[in-house]
C-alpha cells in the first residue's frame, strides 16, 4: 500500500502545469485537466456534455519549453506525458485578450462576452463593432445534434458568409422547439443595461465597487467578484 | 422544375449511397441540372440517411454548387491580381451593361450567368474571361461584343 501510493495510479500521465507536476487521466483533454486543478481559463465554445470544437480559441495555453513553445487550444489538445503547459504566460494573456477583443467587436451585445472581457481586463476595442448576434461557436449546432438528437440546425456558407441556419433557411421539420440552442448560446443573452450600455465595451466593469445590481434596478451584472458598471461610489447619482 | 427521382437514384447508386460520397453525388446532380434543385437535396439526404442540414451546409459551402438555376452560357470573369491590373474591371462592367445583370446573376431568359472568379491560373493571358470552360485571353470591353455573339 505504501509502495503503491508512491507510483502513479493506473494509467495516469504526468505533466507540468504552470510549473507544478500534476497527473491526469490520459483520456482528458488539456482543458479538463486544467479545470480539474482549479485553474480558471476562459472558454466560450466548450461544454462538458458536447464534443470539443476549438473555435472560440479563448482557451489557448502555451505548451513546450525554451524556444520551442506554441499556442494550442486546450479543449482540443490531449494531455500527454511530459507536457509543459502554461495557462497564464504573457504570450497567452496577450493572445487571449486579442481574441476577446475580436469576439466582442463582433458581438458587443452579449452579457457573457462582456463579463468575460471584464475578467480579462480588456480596456479598449480597436475594431469596428459588427453588432452581430452570433460568434459561430457552434454550441447550438452541437447541442441540437448531440444532446437533443434533432440535427435541425447547422452551418451554411463559408468564410465571412458563414452562418447558422435550418435546412434551406426555412422552418425545420426536425426542430422540436425545445430551446436548447437558445439555452446554450453565449451570445444571445442581453448585456447589462447599465450606465454605458451603448458602448462597444461595457467599460468600468474592471473596477470592483460598488455592486451595480443594487444601484441600478435593470442591471443584470452579477459577476463574482462584482465588477461594477461604475467607476466608484462618487459616480453613482 | 420537377426532379426525376429515378435519375437521382442512378446517380446515388453509382456511389453505393455512401454518405462519404456526398460531394461527388452533388457534383453529378449539378452537372445534370446545372444547379441543385432543393427537392434533389431533400432526396439525397433521405437516401444517404444524413441530416438535411448537412446536405444544405455542403451545398452552400462550395462555390461550385449553386442552389439557383444557372444560365446555359456561364461567363466567369477573372478578377485576380494580374487580370485586375490589366483592366478586368472594365471588361466586367461592359458585360454587366450588355447583359443587363450584375455579377452573380442570371439573365431573365436563362441564357447567361455572369460570375467573377479570383484566379483561373492563366495570368499571362489576362484579362481572362472563361465562357463555358473556354478561355478567352487579353479581353477588352470591345471584344466582349464578339464573345457574346459567339465569335
Amino acid at each position: 500500500m505504501s509502495q503503491n501510493s508512491q507510483t502513479p495510479r493506473g494509467e495516469m500521465v504526468t505533466f507540468m502545469l504552470n510549473g507544478a507536476e500534476v497527473q491526469a487521466d490520459p483520456n482528458w483533454n488539456l482543458l479538463e485537466a486544467i479545470q480539474f486543478y482549479g485553474i480558471d481559463i476562459p472558454t466560450l465554445c466548450y461544454d462538458e456534455g458536447l464534443t470539443p470544437y476549438g473555435v472560440c480559441r479563448l482557451c489557448v495555453v502555451e505548451i513546450g519549453s525554451g524556444d520551442r513553445t506554441k499556442l494550442v487550444t486546450s479543449c482540443m489538445h490531449p494531455v500527454r506525458e511530459g507536457l509543459e503547459v502554461r495557462t497564464h504566460s504573457n504570450r497567452v494573456i496577450k493572445t487571449r485578450k486579442m481574441i476577446m477583443e475580436l469576439l466582442i467587436a463582433r458581438c458587443p451585445s452579449s452579457k457573457k462576452l462582456q463579463d468575460m472581457a471584464a475578467l480579462l481586463e480588456l480596456k479598449e476595442v480597436r475594431f469596428k463593432p459588427l453588432n452581430d448576434d452570433c460568434i459561430l461557436c457552434g454550441l447550438c449546432v452541437r447541442m441540437c445534434e448531440e444532446q437533443m438528437v434533432a440535427k435541425a440546425i447547422g452551418f451554411a456558407g463559408r468564410g465571412t458568409d458563414r452562418y447558422i441556419t435550418t435546412p434551406f433557411d426555412m422552418t425545420s421539420e426536425e426542430c422540436r422547439r425545445c430551446g436548447a440552442c437558445m439555452y446554450i448560446c453565449p451570445a444571445c443573452e442581453l448585456r447589462c443595461q447599465g450606465p454605458q450600455a451603448e458602448t462597444v465595451l461595457c467599460s468600468g466593469c474592471i473596477n470592483t465597487e460598488p455592486v451595480c445590481a443594487s444601484e441600478y434596478g435593470d442591471a443584470m451584472c452579477f459577476m463574482v467578484p462584482c465588477l461594477s458598471c461604475v467607476k466608484g461610489p462618487e459616480d453613482v447619482k | 422544375m420537377t426532379v426525376d427521382e429515378s435519375r437521382l437514384d442512378s446517380i446515388i447508386d453509382e456511389y453505393n449511397a455512401e454518405p462519404g460520397s456526398l460531394i461527388s453525388i452533388l457534383q453529378d446532380i449539378q452537372a445534370e441540372y446545372n444547379y441543385l434543385p432543393a427537392e434533389s437535396l431533400e432526396y439525397v439526404a433521405s437516401r444517404l440517411n444524413i441530416p438535411r442540414v448537412q446536405v444544405f451546409g455542403v451545398a452552400t459551402f462550395f462555390k461550385a454548387f449553386s442552389l439557383k438555376p444557372k444560365g446555359k452560357q456561364q461567363i466567369h470573369v477573372c478578377m485576380g491580381t494580374a487580370c485586375h491590373v490589366r483592366g478586368s474591371k472594365r471588361v466586367l462592367e461592359e458585360l454587366e451593361r450588355k447583359l443587363e445583370i450584375k455579377a452573380g446573376d442570371t439573365t431573365e431568359n436563362g441564357e447567361y450567368t455572369l460570375e467573377t472568379v479570383n484566379c483561373v491560373g492563366a495570368c499571362a493571358l489576362g484579362p481572362v474571361v472563361v465562357e463555358n470552360e473556354e478561355y478567352h485571353g487579353q479581353m477588352t470591353p470591345i471584344k466582349v461584343e464578339n464573345l457574346l455573339n459567339g465569335k
